[in-house]
C-alpha cells in the first residue's frame, strides 16, 4: 500500500559489460520479470548502450549507473526505487575489480584474454540478485589464483612499459 | 589516447578483436570432449569450458540432452586440482541445472569441496550446491550449512547466508531451523556478512510483527556496522511505521533512529533514511500523521545538499527523491525551488529532466512564465521519452492553475508544432484534450490548436482521435460551422482511414446541428464519390440517416449507435447460427462494451518515468487502469467461456454480467472464499472460487449451501468441488432462478462452507487419514442488489438517448440521502449501487457547486435500455431527486424502488 520499499536483499537486477559497439561481453540479469527473452535483454541493452552516456539514467522503469573506460561499458541496473548509491557501489566494485585483475589495462583485449577470471568476479560480486561482495580488493582476491604468476612474468618490454605509463598516468589523474 | 592508439594496434596484431567471437556451438560441443581426457588437460579445458560460458551468456540456448553431456563431462573435471579450472565447474553447473537432468550427481562432490579445507573452494561449494539441491537434500547438508554460516572465513558465511535465502524461496520451512546461525552473523564484524545476516533473519522473522519490533528494537540499541545493513534496516524500520500496528511509543522510538540516521557518515545511510522519511510522509498524509514535519523539513535539507553534490548519482537520487515529495507536499520542497533550477543546466539530461518535474510541481503560479522560457529551450536536447514526462508535468500544472490554462495551452501548441515521434505528440493532444474536457472556457481555443496541428498530422491514428473529439465537442460549441471546414480538407486531403472518421464526424455535426445539415448533405453526396469503399459506405448510410430528418432513427444510428463487446457479440452469433436461424437474432442480450477507463490516455512511455518519479504505489495504480479496460472484456469472455464449458449451466443463454468478486472471509484466514455473481437472462449462478490455506489439511467435496431469509428465490442446483489442497484454488457453484416478479429480485443470502477433512503431512501433501471427517465454516451473507441486474452501456449523447427513450415510462422520486456530506460522494454511490454508467463527464463534480446533476446509463437484463437523471443538491446531507426512464415500465420501477 505504501509508497516504501520491501525490505530485501535482492537489490541488483543486472550487471552489464558491453563493447564498443553496444554488443554484449558478459552480462547477468537476475530478475527473470523484466525481461521475457534474450532478444528484449539484447534490445534493452541496444537502448542502454545508445542512452547511457551520463553515469546515471533511467530506462524502462531501471535505474542504470554507468562507466566506461576505452571500449569497455560497464552497467549496474537496479529498480528505479532502489538507492542509487548501492547500485553505484555494485557498479564501483565491478569496475574496480576488473581493474585490478586486469591490472589496470581496462579495455576488451586484455578483458577477453583473462575472461574465465573475469567470469569469476561477476559471479563474486553478485550472487542471483543479492550483493555478495562490494569491496574491490576482496573480489579481486578472491579470484587472484594465478598465484604462481609474477605480475611482469610473460610480459613484453612494451607491455611492462605500458602498464609503467598507465601507472603514472592514474596516479596523475588521481 | 594512447591506450586506443595502442589498443587499436594490439587488434591488429591479433587480426580480430575478440577470440570467441567466431565460435558456435555445434563445434564448442565437440571441443568439450576434451573434458574426458585422463589426466585433465587443465589449459585446454579451461579454454574451453569458458568458451561454453560464453556462449551461454550470448545467449545460446542448450537443448536438455545437449546440456546433460556437457555437464556430464564437466563432471570428469572434478579430477583435476587446477582452482581456476574448478571454479569455471562450479558456475558451468550454476548456468547447466536448470536445463540438464539429473544433476544431482555432482552434490558428493561439491560436498566434499564445501566441507573441505580449501578456502578457495568452500564459499563458490556452498553457492553451487544450494542451487542444484531440494529441500528433501538439505537435510543431508544441514549441518555443514549451519557451520558454514557462522565459519570465521567472512566469504563462507556470505555464501552460507545467500544460498540460505535463495534456499528460503522455494523451502522457507528448512531455513527457519537455522535462526540461530543466522542470529549470530548478524552480530559478525564483516560489513557484507551482517548485510546477509540481516536480510536472512528479517526473511525468517517477517511474517512475525511481534519478533520483527523486537529484532528492531535490538538491532537499533545494539548499532550496526555495515552501512547495507542499516540501509536494510532502515527500510525494516520504515516498513513497521508505516503498518501502524506498532503503539505510538514505540513509533516516535523508530522515527527517533531514521532522525538519526540523517546524520551518518555513510551517504548512502543517509539517503535511504531521507528516502524513508520522506515516503513515510507521503504515505501517511491520508491517516495519522506519523512523520511530524520537522522530521520531513530535515530530510528535505539533507537531500537539498545533495542537489549541489559533484557526484551525478547523488544530485539523481536526491532530486528523484524529491520529485516524489513534490507529488503529494509540493509546498515542502519550495525551499529546494533554486537549487533543483540550477540543475536544469546539469549535463546529465535524466538530472535535468527530473529537476524540472519537479519544479513544475512546486512552482507557484507567478513561477508558471519563467518555468516555460526555460523548457522551450530546454526541450530541444532530450530524448522523447523524457519529453513526455514534462508533458505530463504540464498536465497536472494546467489542472492545478486554470488561470494559467491559455499560456500553458500556448506552449502546448509550440510543442505540437515541433519535431517529435508519435508517442510524444500523443502526450501532447491528450494533455489539450484533457485540458479542454476540464474546462469549457478553454475548450474552443484547445480545439483551435488541435485543428490546426491536424491540417499537418502525419500520424493517422493522432488524426482519427483528434477528429472523434472534434465530432463530440465540436457541434456543441458556439460556432459549430467553423469546424466543418478543417473536417472536409481531410476528406480532401488525407488517408482512407482519415477520410472515413470525417464522414463520421460531419455527420455527427448533421445531426446534431440542425441549420448545417443541408450543407453537410452536400459535402456527405460528395464523399460518396470516393475511391475508398469505407467512406463510400459511410457516406451513403450517414447520407440515407440524415435524409430522412426524423430525430429518432438519427440519435439512434449516429448519436448513440449501439457499442456491443465485439467479442460477445461474435459468441452470440455463432450461438446464433448453430441454433434455429429461422427467429431473428436478438441483440439485446450481448453485453454492451464497457466503457473506456477515465485515466487510460496515459501514454506508456511516459507512465514509465512518472511511475519510476511517484513510486511503487503509483506503479500499481497505473498499470492496472492501462489494463482495465482489455481485462473486463476478456473476464466476460473468460467468464462465458469457463461456464460453457459446464454442461449442468447448458441451456441458461448467453452471461449477461458478471460481479466483481467479493470476499467473503476475512484475509488470512484458514480458507479464503470469493464469490462472483454470474447473471443470466433467467437465472444468477454463484461462483464460490476457494483456497485452503492450511497446509495439514486436505478439503473434499466443498460446497457452499446458500440459504435465502424469504422464499422468493428458489436454488436449481449445487456444484460441488471434489477436492482442495493446500494453496490449490478451486471452485464450486450454486444456480439460483431469477423469481418471476421483477420486484423481488433482489435478496441476502446466508453461506456455509461444508466439506470433509482429511489431515495430511504438510512437507509432500499426501493425506495422512483414509477416511475425513465433516465440518463447515460460516460465510459472510451475499447480497444479490439491483446492480447484479443492471451493466453499465454508454451513451455519447445522453440528451438525444433521453428524449428517445420519451417520458412514457418515466418515474420519478426524491430522496434524502442524510449520511452523504459531499455530491462527489453521492454521485460514486448512486453510481455504484445502480451499476450504471456516467454519461457526458457528468461523474466529476466541479468544485464549489451546490448542485450537480448525473447522468447514467445501463441495460437491464432482459435488455432493457435504463437511463436515469439524478439531481443532486447539498443541503442537510444531500437530496436527490431521481427520474427513470425506460424502454419498459416494470425496469423504470425496479430501479426508482432500488434507491431508498
Amino acid at each position: 500500500m505504501s509508497g516504501l520499499f520491501e525490505p530485501t536483499l535482492y537489490m541488483v537486477k543486472g550487471m552489464a559489460i558491453l563493447d564498443s559497439d553496444g554488443n554484449r561481453l558478459l552480462t547477468k540479469y537476475y530478475d527473470p520479470t523484466i525481461f521475457p527473452s534474450v532478444k528484449e535483454e539484447k534490445k534493452f541493452e541496444k537502448q542502454l548502450f545508445n542512452r547511457a552516456n551520463a553515469e546515471i539514467t533511467m530506462i524502462n522503469r531501471l535505474t542504470c549507473v554507468y562507466r566506461s573506460n576505452v571500449d569497455l561499458y560497464f552497467y549496474v541496473i537496479g529498480s528505479s526505487q532502489e538507492n542509487e548509491l548501492i547500485l553505484q557501489s555494485v557498479l564501483n566494485c565491478l569496475y574496480e575489480s576488473v581493474s585490478t585483475i586486469l591490472r589496470k589495462n581496462v579495455e576488451k583485449r586484455t578483458l577477453l584474454d583473462n575472461l574465465d577470471i573475469i567470469m569469476l568476479a561477476f559471479d563474486e560480486i553478485c550472487d542471483g540478485g543479492i550483493p555478495l561482495e562490494t569491496d574491490p580488493q576482496v573480489v579481486a582476491q578472491r579470484v587472484s589464483l594465478r598465484v604462481e604468476e609474477s605480475p611482469f612474468n610473460d610480459q613484453t618490454v612494451t607491455q611492462v612499459l605500458q602498464s609503467a605509463r598507465e601507472q603514472l598516468k592514474w596516479s596523475l589523474l588521481k | 589516447m594512447l591506450i586506443s592508439v595502442h589498443g587499436m594496434k594490439k587488434d591488429e596484431e591479433h587480426g580480430g578483436s575478440n577470440p570467441y567471437q567466431c565460435s558456435d556451438k555445434t563445434s564448442v560441443l565437440q571441443e568439450a570432449r576434451v573434458f574426458n581426457e585422463t589426466p585433465v588437460n587443465v589449459k585446454r579445458s579451461t579454454h574451453v569450458l569458458t568458451k561454453i560460458l560464453y556462449l551461454l551468456n550470448q545467449g545460446e540456448t542448450l537443448g536438455t540432452k545437449e546440456a546433460t553431456d556437457v555437464f556430464f563431462a564437466m563432471t570428469k573435471l572434478f579430477q583435476s586440482n587446477d582452482i581456476i579450472l574448478r571454479r569455471l565447474v562450479y558456475l558451468g553447473i550454476k548456468e547447466l541445472c536448470s536445463v540438464a537432468e539429473d544433476t544431482i550427481i555432482v552434490t558428493s562432490s561439491l560436498t566434499k569441496d564445501m566441507t573441505g579445507r580449501e578456502d578457495q573452494y568452500r564459499a563458490s561449494a556452498i553457492r553451487a550446491l544450494c542451487r542444484i539441491t531440494d529441500a528433501s537434500m538439505l537435510q543431508a547438508v544441514e549441518r555443514y550449512m549451519k557451520q558454514a554460516m557462522v565459519d570465521r572465513t567472512s566469504g563462507v558465511s556470505s555464501a552460507a547466508l545467500v544460498s540460505c535465502r535463495h534456499i528460503a524461496q522455494h523451502s522457507p520451512d528448512v531455513v527457519k531451523r537455522w535462526v540461530a546461525e543466522v542470529q549470530e552473523a548478524v552480530h559478525s564484524d564483516n560489513v557484507m556478512v551482517q548485510y546477509h545476516g540481516l536480510g536472512m533473519l528479517y526473511q525468517i522473522r517477517k511474517s512475525d510483527k511481534l519478533a520483527v519490533t523486537k529484532m528492531v528494537s535490538k538491532l537499533i540499541s545494539s548499532g550496526m556496522r555495515s552501512p547495507y545493513a542499516i540501509c536494510l534496516l532502515i527500510r525494516i524500520v520504515a516498513k513497521l511505521i508505516a503498518e501502524e500496528e506498532s503503539s505510538a511509543g514505540e513509533r516516535s522510538h523508530l522515527m527517533e533512529f531514521l532522525e538519526s540516521m540523517l546524520r551518518h557518515k555513510s551517504e548512502m545511510v543517509v539517503y535511504e533514511a531521507a528516502n524513508a522519511v520522506v515516503a513515510l510522509s507521503a504515505a501517511t498524509t491520508t491517516t495519522t500523521t506519523t512523520t511530524t514535519s520537522r522530521d520531513l523539513v530535515t530530510a528535505i535539507s539533507v537531500l537539498q545538499l545533495f542537489l549541489s553534490s559533484p557526484k551525478p548519482t547523488l544530485r539523481f537520487a536526491a532530486v528523484r527523491t524529491l520529485g516524489k515529495v513534490a507529488m503529494t507536499q509540493p509546498a515542502a520542497v519550495t525551499a529546494c525551488n533554486l537549487d533543483l533550477e540550477n540543475l536544469l543546466q546539469d549535463v546529465n539530461r535524466s538530472i535535468a529532466t527530473l529537476a524540472i518535474t519537479t519544479l513544475l510541481k512546486t512552482g507557484s503560479e507567478g513561477s508558471i512564465d519563467r518555468l516555460m522560457r526555460s523548457i522551450a529551450a530546454f526541450l530541444n536536447d532530450i530524448s522523447d521519452e523524457f519529453k513526455i514526462v514534462v508533458v505530463e508535468a504540464l498536465r497536472s500544472l494546467a489542472l492545478q492553475y486554470p488561470r494559467k490554462q491559455a499560456l500553458l495551452m500556448g506552449q502546448l501548441a509550440d510543442m505540437l508544432r515541433n519535431e517529435g515521434g508519435l508517442a510524444y505528440k500523443e502526450a501532447i493532444a491528450s494533455t489539450i484534450i484533457t485540458i479542454i474536457e476540464d474546462n469549457p472556457d478553454a475548450k474552443e481555443k484547445g480545439l483551435d490548436h488541435l485543428c490546426e496541428f491536424i491540417e499537418d498530422c502525419e500520424h493517422t491514428t493522432l488524426a482519427v482521435r483528434i477528429l472523434h473529439l472534434l465530432g463530440k465537442e465540436g457541434p456543441r460549441t458556439s460556432r459549430p460551422a467553423r469546424y466543418i471546414r478543417f473536417i472536409y480538407n481531410r476528406v480532401i486531403l488525407e488517408n482512407a482511414a482519415v477520410r472515413a472518421a470525417a464522414v463520421s464526424v460531419l455527420a455527427r455535426f448533421g445531426a446534431q446541428c440542425p441549420d448545417l445539415l443541408p450543407n453537410i448533405l452536400v459535402l456527405l453526396q460528395r464523399c460518396m464519390l470516393d475511391t475508398e469503399d469505407e467512406v463510400r459506405d459511410r457516406s451513403t448510410y450517414y447520407h440515407a440517416v440524415l435524409s430522412t430528418r426524423d430525430p429518432a432513427i438519427i440519435a439512434r444510428c449516429i448519436l448513440n449507435p449501439p457499442m456491443y463487446s465485439l467479442s460477445s457479440l461474435e459468441r452470440a452469433l455463432l450461438s446464433y447460427l448453430s441454433s434455429d436461424t429461422t427467429k431473428a437474432f436478438d441483440a439485446s442480450c450481448v453485453p454492451a462494451a464497457p466503457p473506456p477507463a477515465a485515466s487510460a490516455s496515459l501514454s506508456s512511455a511516459a507512465s514509465s518515468i512518472t511511475a519510476a518519479i511517484s513510486g511503487p504505489e503509483d506503479v500499481t495504480s497505473a498499470v492496472p487502469a492501462l489494463q482495465q479496460e482489455k481485462r473486463s472484456v476478456s473476464m466476460h469472455d473468460k467468464y462465458a467461456e469457463r461456464l460453457a464449458a459446464i454442461p449442468a449451466f447448458a441451456g441458461l443463454g448467453p452471461l449477461f454480467k458478471s460481479s466483481a468478486p467479493v470476499e467473503l472471509t476475512e484475509s488470512e484466514t484458514e480458507y479464503v472464499v470469493r464469490c462472483v455473481k454470474h447473471t443470466f437472462l433467467g437465472h444468477i449462478i454463484l461462483q464460490f472460487d476457494c483456497t485452503n490455506t492450511l497446509n495439514d489439511q486436505l478439503l473434499e467435496d466443498v460446497s457452499v449451501v446458500v440459504e435465502e431469509d424469504g422464499s422468493n428465490w428458489q436454488i436449481l442446483q449445487t456444484l460441488p468441488c471434489a477436492s482442495l489442497p493446500y494453496s490449490c484454488p478451486g471452485t464450486c457453484y450454486v444456480l439460483l432462478a431469477i423469481p418471476e416478479d421483477i420486484m423481488s429480485t433482489t435478496g441476502t443470502f446466508t453461506a456455509c462452507l461444508k466439506f470433509q477433512v482429511r489431515d495430511c503431512d504438510p512437507i509432500t501433501g499426501e493425506p495422512e487419514t483414509e477416511d475425513g471427517y465433516g465440518d463447515d465454516y460460516t460465510l459472510e451473507d451475499i447480497e444479490i442488489s439491483v446492480s447484479d441486474h443492471v451493466s453499465a452501456a454508454q451513451r455519447s449523447n445522453f440528451a438525444a438517448a433521453w428524449e428517445e427513450l420519451g417520458p412514457g415510462s418515466e418515474l420519478e422520486d426524491t430522496f434524502a440521502l442524510t449520511s452523504l456530506s459531499s455530491l462527489a460522494e453521492a454521485v460514486t454511490q448512486v453510481t455504484n449501487f445502480l451499476g450504471m454508467q456516467p454519461c457526458d463527464r457528468s461523474e466529476k463534480v466541479p468544485d464549489g457547486k451546490n448542485s450537480h446533476t448525473l447522468y447514467l446509463a445501463g441495460t437491464y437484463r432482459g435488455g432493457q435500455s435504463v437511463l436515469v437523471r439524478a439531481k443532486l443538491a447539498l443541503s442537510d446531507g444531500v437530496a436527490m431527486q431521481l427520474t427513470v426512464r425506460s424502454t419498459d415500465p416494470a425496469v423504470s420501477e425496479v430501479i426508482a424502488s432500488a434507491v431508498g
